[in-house]
This record gives structure tokens, C-alpha cells and sequence, in this order.
């Protein structure tokens, strides 16, 4: 039986993904292929274009190669275009020929529309579209100082940014009044302009061009119908596409009221014959001008070329995420909340430059939509929520709030389900992903290559290595958590390379498992496990160069690069006089005065140079350092217990005291909380501590791993009607469990989380050495405990310690000139430049 | 033309402390200078004001390299800044002021613009 033809009639990004779809589908045994491109070039990445102007050739842009159609039995026939459709005797001409068709695709894509503006044929006028069009730009431009675009949409912005590149002051002329108007609101867009302007493009809206004449400084000049006028060298117009639908409409194909080939759920046009796909296609009214819609298309016409029936397109989402000239900007979903009883959420910093804003449903439970600008390391995870419809968190607006400001962390890729969208340009959920790592996949590069997840637009590139990481670990597979680029371990590997060996310094450690001189991630990290390690002053010569500036300085930096001083005070209890000295220290340096949620007080606005003055008079009053300013425990709240209160049940105040003081100093990997209640009314709050302790007729109930501030977690329940030794016991060895197996920065809370077995495997570790370890941590931390000293009192007593609070070493006297004051409330605070 | 520059002694080699930094006080402003003992040339001077806070801190940066490059990180924000060139890694719109610095006996010596002369034609 003699094969049937397919002829495919245009070779760009859609045209070639469906090829590349349809070869590979036994359907393609029954024809032989022709396609016919009107450009001189094969398929290329039309999305990365601008790169063109920055070193990229035809080659690195191309989707395919000659080879690779012959070795498919593609007949390729470039620079022919087809000038006539004759669909009763399925024929098709070209310039040179004439060919008959049994099936005929449609990918022709979209041409730029170009306003039928006097004067628009003018030599110096371009289209942004095709590679033809970018080498006239760059000829244009070569005598050229600056250049128009008409059109701030994504592809004008493209193109300005283009223009840039090419050394052209560049301008973006909109007619809506700001950028970006179909992704964009209007502080988003305001944002976006801002921005581009501070780059060095300039930015006019509301204009209408109604002529473009001779310049009389530069080639053109451009008349608005406001009456002003800009001149300029060149102007590329990106006013929108058309789709191109010339051929459809001269063979009365069903074409759409403006534009467009009209196609049904399977990509089949009015003749069932004759499919189109990509930006000619007219689906529910709708052209999408993306090319992920445009491979979702193709595929789909794959499909129904093999006879599938269920095949059908079923509209695309249309979310985009884009670098524009360096500045993020994200659209997802429902952007302007058109949604009946859809409710914002708003998040604009104009200091920092971001904006976000996220589109709810009216019972506020799914994200419909969102808007981001300046930042898209939101996107991702907005992205999920809104098309999965993942239920919101009860606090939706921490989703867009800064991390440590209140900021969720992202949607992590376990909470994910298996029908999840990763890549949206071919299609590929995190079954996919798992599916192929199960037949062999074992890391990124191999994901990508069998899945072609993230090899079309590229936006979720750090999503897809999220799963990826996430579901080889699972597997078992080693994944890369080097610390950074100086050391290649893990925290836990590099803790036990400084145990076992009894490395001393940071300077060996590097020299002997690491390269280079460190930096703010391994410093801080390893100067964390030498202090647990080792227990010697932060402040020692080797030490110094680790720490971050709290820690050197044994204080709290604050915003205006002064310091605010926490004193310990145990249990929250103290003394008439003590509280008398802090008011006596706080009036003598003029210090902010705040009582602080651990029950203690914060000192605000001391200087560099006043920080041992003033520990001289804490240290003599009988206090010590509160390590507010370290990754170590912080304070140990209690209720005030059984010897005042009605309904206590034990000593809560001395059992936190005693707490306080046993742990105190220990360095972690974050800073550790601990409460203690003195019944199960819970007055210290305890469940939300990393150990919390409650009091019970018997003893001690202890509960670990909780956590407040940004990711509330309970404490989860570990021991109960424990002695007061058995406490103490128990907590030392989850506390040094913990220190020697989290990682950086991980909470007690999140290290739970992570800890393969969760709280079982803890409990068997701590309650019946499992790993017979028990006796070593309790040594370990009765070693810490042994060497305690008051970081504070060691160095206000050493002289060469002293140096390093100097502000200024060459003029002791010298008062930091930009620290200006205020005052509010009856005390002093830093002047702030948003007030 | 070139301004005219001049060079001034701000510290001591005892001032120093390896690996990180120190602030000293300039007709020009607030500086900080980096002594990075594993470096050669081993002293660094940048301006001591955070450009995104206005604080004066730089100085009391976390020192370190990264790619081969000396940098600082912010104290406040943690941002990096190349120590030869200023410019700060995460937004390279961004750049210090950086000042040439040479270890003269035991003095450190630091260029800053001549202030007087500036005056005078002033």
C-alpha cells in the first residue's frame, strides 16, 4: 500500500516540536512527510532571540539540524513558501511547485502588527520577529545613536532590550498607560518603569504615534497625538502579533472575526483535513501567544493524527515569567482578578523594589491568580499553588511576604502531587520525573535529556531540580549539599571531619578538606562547630575572622550599624537591683529600652565603642552575656510556677533557671529556645519552643522540636513525668544529637522534619541508644557545660580583645557621622528614611 | 588630568586584624581596610558605608573569596563586594569606593583625593 503525505506548511518552534512529536508516533509509518519553511533557516528558539545580539548564532538557537530531518524522512524545503491552498483537489503550490497533501498542517505561525501609521514603510522602521529582521536591526543601528520601540508589552521590552545591547538609547513608546498592560496592574507596571528608567531606557506612555516624518536631528522623527514628537535613528515596532492566516482565508477555511484559524478541541479546522496549530490557530476565540500553549497543540494534534480519541486541547495556561532587561516579572493565572469575588493581597516595597500580588478566591482558600515584579523567586511556588489548586495556607499573605518578615518558606517539592505541572512547554508532571528515575534516570542531566523537562522556555529550571534532588535522595541517591564552593561536605560531614581529627582552626580545616579562603557561608558554619567542638572564645586570634558581626562584637547589629545588648537573665527572674542597673545603664548611653518576648531586656543604639563600657558596668552588677547575637540557646521562659501560682504543679521558675544556665553558651547550628510551665495551663507557651518543658503532678512532660515565629510548629511530645535528672538527661543528648547531625542554619523544628525515621528513630536514638551514642553526648555536653565562660567578661578583661571595638582605630573619638537620631515614645530611635 | 591624590598614614600594622577588617577615619570618609594575610598584595581599602543601608560597616564584613575574587560580605544585608574593585557581586550596578593602600614600614598608608588643594582652586 502506497504511503498517504503530510504536509506540514511552516518550520518554526510549534511546527518543529510537532514533528518532532509525530516522527516518533507509529502514526508516522503511514506518511510521508513534507514541510515547507518560509525563512532560509531551520527552526529556531524564536523565545531566546535577543540573544542573537549577544553572541548567540543561527546554530546555538536552532531546534534542530538538516541531519537530524533526513534522518527522519522529512522532506525540509526552506525558503518556499506556499502561495496557494486548493482544497477540493488537496493541492498545494509554491513558487516552485506543486504538491498534493492527504492531511495539511497549519503551523505558520504570527506576523507583527504594525499600526498603519504615516510614514511606517520607512527604510529605518523593522519588525522584531525573524533573524532576517534582527541583522537589518543591527545594520540600522551601526550608524545609529538611538532607537524606538512601539509597543511596552513583553516583546517590545525584549526588543528595547535589544536595542540596549546594540549601544542604542533605547525608548519604549506604549499607547496604554503603563508597561506590560495584559500581565501587569498598575504598580506593577509602575514598578517595571521605574526600573527600566534607572536602566537607561526611557519610558513614554499614553502616546499615539500618528506620523512618522524626516528628523531634523536624528534619521526619524515621531509625531504623537498629543502633539509632542520624539526623534530617533530607528524604530522597531512590537505592537502585538496577528496571526498569520492568509492561505486559510484564501480557501475560505473558517477564519475568526479578527483573525485566526478557527480550530476545534482537536486542532482540525472547518476542513477535516486540514489542522492548525501554534499562534494561526483560533481556539475558543482565544490565540495564545506562548509557545507552551502552542506545544500542548502540537502534541494534541499528534495524537489525533494516531487515531486517539480522548486527544483533545483543552485551552493552556497562559502564566509567564520573564528577565526583562534584568528586572523579574512574573503573571500568573488570573493577574487582575476578574474572578466574581476575587480578593487581593498586596506586598509593595518600594525601597527594595518588589511588588506582589496575589489573586485569592472568595473563600480565600486557592490562589487564582498573582503579579510579581522585581522578584520571581515567589513565582515558582505561586505558580504550583495556582495550578494545582493547592490549598492555601491560612495565612495566604505569607507567601508573599519577605522571608524572616513573616515569609513562608517555598512550597517544598514533597508537598507537590504527582499530577503537578513541572514543565509546562512539554508537558511534564512530577510523575513523569519520578517515572523516569525509577527506569534509570540518576540525576539532572538525564531527567532533562528523557523528559525534555526545562529544555523549552527554561522557567522552571530550579523547580525541576528541586524534584529531581528531592526524589533521588529518597532513592537513596547521593545529591550534591556542599556546603559551598570552598568546602565539598556537608555541615554534619565537615562536623565529624573536625571531631574525629581534632582539627583547631579554620585555616586547617580548609587547607586540609577545602579550597580557597572561605567565605560567609563556611566561615560562620565552621566557626559554629569548632565552638561546639572545642568550647574555646569566639574571640580568640583564629576565631575572630569566622564570625558574623553579631557574634564578633557580642551584639546585635541593628540597621544603622549600631548595636543593642541583651543581658542574660535566667528564668526571666531578677532582682529589684539588677533591674534598677539596666534603667541606670540604659539613661547613662541613652539607650532604646524594650522588654523582649523571651522575657528579658534589649538595650537599642550603642555604639561600637561603648559596648565594653557598658559590660564593664553589667559584669560588675553581677550579669553575664544573653548570646542574643549567637546561633546557641537563647532564653528559657517559664511561668512563675508552683511557688506563687494556685494551680502550679512544680518549681517551673528554678527548673528554667537551672536549664538556662546548663545550656547557656553551647553554639548550634540556629538558635535554640526553651520554656518551662509549671502546668498544663501552659503560661511559657513551651509547645512552641525547640524544648519545651511541662510541669506534671509526677515530673516533667518534654516536648521537642516546636517552633514559633515565621513556621509555626508544636512541639511534639518525647518523654513524659521525666525526674528533674532524667530531664536533664534527655535533653542533652537530643541537644547534642541535634548539634552534631543539622545542618546550617536548620532549626530543631525543620532538622524533625528532615530526620529520615522522624520522631521514632529519635526516640529509639535518645530513649534506647540504639546507636549506643548516649553515653558520648552526655559527655560531650558536660564538657560544654564545664568550660562555660562569660564571653563578655573574658573580654572586657583582655586588652587586645578591647581593640576590636574601636570605631574608627585612628580616631578613638570620632562619633559615626551618619547615626542621626529621633525621638518617640520618650526615647531615642534611629532616624528611618522611609518616615 | 588626574586629581591630585595624596597618601596618608591611617593605622598600624597592629591595628590589623588578619582576616578581617577595620575602620578608619579619612578626610574622605569612613574606610575600611581588609588584611588578608593569604593574598598577595594582602591589604585591601574599600569605603566603609554600606551602600544599601547608608550604615557605616563594611569593615565588619565576613572576608573571604569567591571564584578566586577577595570579597566582604555586608554585615547587615549580606551583600558581597569585590575588595579590588568594589562592585558588588549580587547587583554589579552597584560599586564602593575602593582606595589604594601600601604597608609602609609599619604604617599603613592609604590614597585619598588632596582635600586642601581642592580647596584652594575651589
Amino acid at each position: 500500500m502506497s504511503k498517504k503525505t503530510l504536509i506540514v506548511i511552516g518550520n518554526g518552534m510549534v511546527g518543529h516540536h510537532f514533528l518532532e512529536q509525530f516522527v516518533a508516533s507509529p502514526g508516522a509509518a503511514e506518511y510521508d512527510i513534507l514541510v515547507f519553511g518560509e525563512e532560509k533557516q531551520l527552526a529556531y528558539d524564536r523565545v531566546h532571540l535577543s540573544e542573537y545580539f549577544t553572541g548567540s548564532t543561527h546554530a546555538d538557537l536552532a531546534m534542530g539540524t538538516a541531519d537530524w530531518y533526513s534522518a527522519q524522512g522529512v522532506e525540509l524545503r526552506l525558503d518556499e513558501s506556499v502561495t496557494t491552498l486548493n482544497r477540493d483537489r488537496k493541492r498545494v503550490t509554491t513558487p516552485k511547485g506543486e504538491y498534493g497533501y492527504d492531511e495539511l498542517v497549519l503551523a505558520t505561525g504570527s506576523f507583527p502588527f504594525v499600526p498603519p501609521i504615516e510614514g511606517r514603510e520607512h527604510p529605518h522602521c523593522f519588525v522584531y520577529r525573524t533573524l532576517d529582521d534582527l541583522d537589518a536591526i543591527r545594520a540600522s543601528a551601526r550608524e545609529g545613536k538611538s532607537g524606538v520601540v512601539v509597543g511596552g508589552g513583553l516583546l517590545g521590552l525584549e526588543a528595547a532590550n535589544a536595542l540596549t545591547n546594540l549601544g542604542l538609547q533605547a525608548h519604549v513608546v506604549e499607547f496604554a498607560p503603563r508597561l506590560m498592560p495584559v500581565q501587569l496592574d498598575t504598580d506593577g507596571g509602575a514598578l517595571l518603569r521605574h526600573k527600566i528608567e534607572e536602566l537607561g531606557v526611557q519610558v513614554h506612555t499614553e502616546k499615539a504615534t500618528t506620523a512618522i516624518v524626516e528628523g531634523e536631528n536624528a534619521r526619524l522623527r515621531m509625531n504623537f497625538s498629543d502633539d509632542s514628537h520624539l526623534e530617533t535613528d530607528l524604530i522597531v515596532f512590537s505592537a502585538g502579533i496577528r496571526p498569520q492566516d492568509a492561505l486559510a482565508r484564501s480557501s475560505d477555511l473558517e477564519i475568526g472575526e479578527r483573525g485566526g484559524v478557527v480550530v476545534n478541541d482537536q486542532c482540525t479546522t472547518s476542513d477535516p483535513h486540514i489542522h492548525a496549530i501554534g499562534e494561526c490557530a483560533l481556539w475558543d476565540q482565544r490565540i495564545f501567544g506562548l509557545v507552551a500553549p502552542g506545544y500542548t497543540m502540537a502534541r494534541t494534534l499528534s495524537a489525533v493524527l494516531n487515531r486517539d480519541r480522548d486527544a483533545a486541547f483543552t485551552g493552556a495556561d497562559m502564566s509567564t515569567k520573564l528577565k526583562l532587561l534584568g528586572v523579574d516579572v512574573g503573571s500568573i493565572g488570573d493577574a487582575h482578578g476578574q474572578t466574581p469575588g476575587a480578593r487581593n493581597i498586596r506586598f509593595n516595597d518600594e525601597q527594595a523594589g518588589h511588588y506582589r500580588r496575589m489573586v485569592i478566591s472568595e473563600d480565600g482558600k486557592t490562589l487564582l491568580g498573582a503579579i510579581l515584579v522585581g522578584d520571581n523567586s515567589h513565582y515558582d511556588t505561586l505558580l504550583q499553588y495556582a495550578l494545582n489548586g493547592i490549598a492555601l495556607p491560612t495565612n495566604p499573605e505569607t507567601l508573599i511576604l519577605p522571608e524572616g518578615q513573616g515569609g513562608a518558606p517555598a512550597l517544598g517539592p514533597d508537598a507537590l502531587p504527582e499530577t503537578a505541572s513541572i514543565c509546562s512547554c512539554h508537558n511534564v508532571t512530577k510523575g513523569d520525573i519520578c517515572n523516569v528515575i525509577d527506569a534509570g534516570c540518576g540525576d539532572l542531566a538525564s531527567v532533562k535529556a528523557e523528559t525534555k523537562a526545562s529544555t523549552g522556555c527554561g522557567g522552571c529550571t530550579a523547580l525541576l531540580k528541586n524534584v529531581v534532588d528531592s526524589e533521588l535522595e529518597k532513592r537513596g541517591v547521593e545529591v550534591n549539599t556542599d556546603l559551598c564552593e570552598h568546602f565539598p561536605y556537608s555541615r554534619q560531614d565537615l562536623f565529624h571531619l573536625v571531631k574525629v581529627n581534632g582539627i583547631r582552626t579554620f585555616r586547617t580545616l580548609i587547607s586540609q578538606h577545602g579550597r580557597g579562603q572561605g567565605c560567609d557561608i563556611c566561615k560562620p558554619a565552621v566557626g559554629s562547630i569548632l565552638a561546639t567542638c572545642w568550647n574555646e572564645h569566639i574571640l580568640a586570634t583564629d576565631h575572630v575572622p569566622l564570625q558574623d558581626t553579631n557574634d564578633t562584637f557580642m551584639a546585635n547589629m541593628q540597621k544603622n550599624g549600631t548595636y543593642s545588648i541583651v543581658p542574660r537573665i535566667p528564668g526571666g527572674e531578677i532582682t529589684p537591683d539588677k533591674l534598677i542597673v539596666l534603667g541606670e545603664v540604659a539613661k547613662q548611653y541613652n539607650l532604646y529600652t524594650k522588654i523582649t518576648g523571651g522575657q528579658r531586656v534589649d538595650l537599642f543604639g550603642a555604639t561600637l565603642s561603648e559596648l565594653p563600657e557598658i559590660w564593664e558596668q553589667l559584669i560588675a552588677a553581677g550579669f553575664e552575656t544573653g548570646h542574643a547575637y549567637g546561633k546557641s540557646l537563647r532564653t528559657v521562659k517559664s511561668c512563675v510556677g508552683n511557688t506563687w501560682c494556685r494551680y502550679g504543679v512544680q518549681d517551673s521558675v528554678g527548673m528554667a533557671i537551672h536549664l538556662e544556665n546548663r545550656y547557656k553558651g553551647l553554639r548550634a547550628p540556629h538558635k535554640v529556645k526553651m520554656a518551662v510551665s509549671g502546668c498544663t495551663r501552659e503560661c511559657a507557651e513551651a509547645q512552641s519552643k525547640d524544648f519545651g518543658v511541662i510541669a506534671t503532678e509526677n515530673g516533667w512532660n518534654l516536648f521537642v522540636c516546636g517552633n514559633g515565629g515565621m513556621r509555626p510548629r508544636h512541639g511534639d511530645l518525647f518523654a513524659t513525668d521525666l525526674s528533674d535528672e532524667a530531664l536533664i538527661r534527655t535533653i542533652d543528648r537530643v541537644v547534642m544529637f541535634y548539634v552534631r547531625t543539622a545542618d546550617r542554619l536548620q532549626r530543631t523544628s525543620v532538622w524533625m522534619e528532615n530526620l529520615e525515621g522522624g520522631l521514632d528513630y529519635l526516640k529509639q536514638v535518645v530513649l534506647e541508644d540504639s546507636l549506643g551514642i548516649c553515653a558520648e553526648l552526655e559527655e560531650h555536653m558536660n564538657n560544654i557545660a564545664g568550660t562555660y565562660q562569660c564571653e563578655w567578661k573574658t573580654a572586657v578583661e583582655d586588652p587586645e580583645k578591647r581593640k576590636r571595638f574601636r570605631e574608627f582605630v585612628n580616631l578613638p573619638q570620632q562619633i559615626d557621622p551618619v547615626q542621626e537620631w529621633t525621638t518617640e515614645r520618650g526615647q531615642r530611635r534611629p532616624v528611618s528614611e522611609s518616615a | 588630568m588626574k586629581a591630585r591624590t595624596c597618601w596618608n598614614a591611617v593605622c598600624t600594622v597592629e591595628d590589623l586584624v588578619p582576616e578581617s577588617g577595620i575602620a578608619v577615619w579619612t578626610e574622605d570618609g569612613p574606610v575600611a581596610v581588609f588584611y588578608l594575610p593569604h593574598r598577595l598584595p594582602a591589604l585591601f581599602a574599600i569605603s566603609h558605608t554600606d551602600p544599601f543601608s547608608g550604615a557605616n560597616v563594611l569593615a565588619r564584613g565576613i572576608t573571604g573569596d569567591l571564584k578566586g575574587e577577595p570579597i566582604v560580605a555586608s554585615p547587615l544585608y549580606k551583600q558581597h563586594f569585590n575588595l579590588n574593585t568594589g562592585v558588588c557581586l549580587e547587583d554589579d550596578s552597584v560599586r564602593v569606593k575602593t582606595y589604594a593602600v601600601l604597608l609602609d614600614g609599619n604604617r599603613i598608608l592609604l590614597e585619598t583625593a588632596h582635600k586642601q588643594r581642592e580647596a584652594v582652586a575651589a
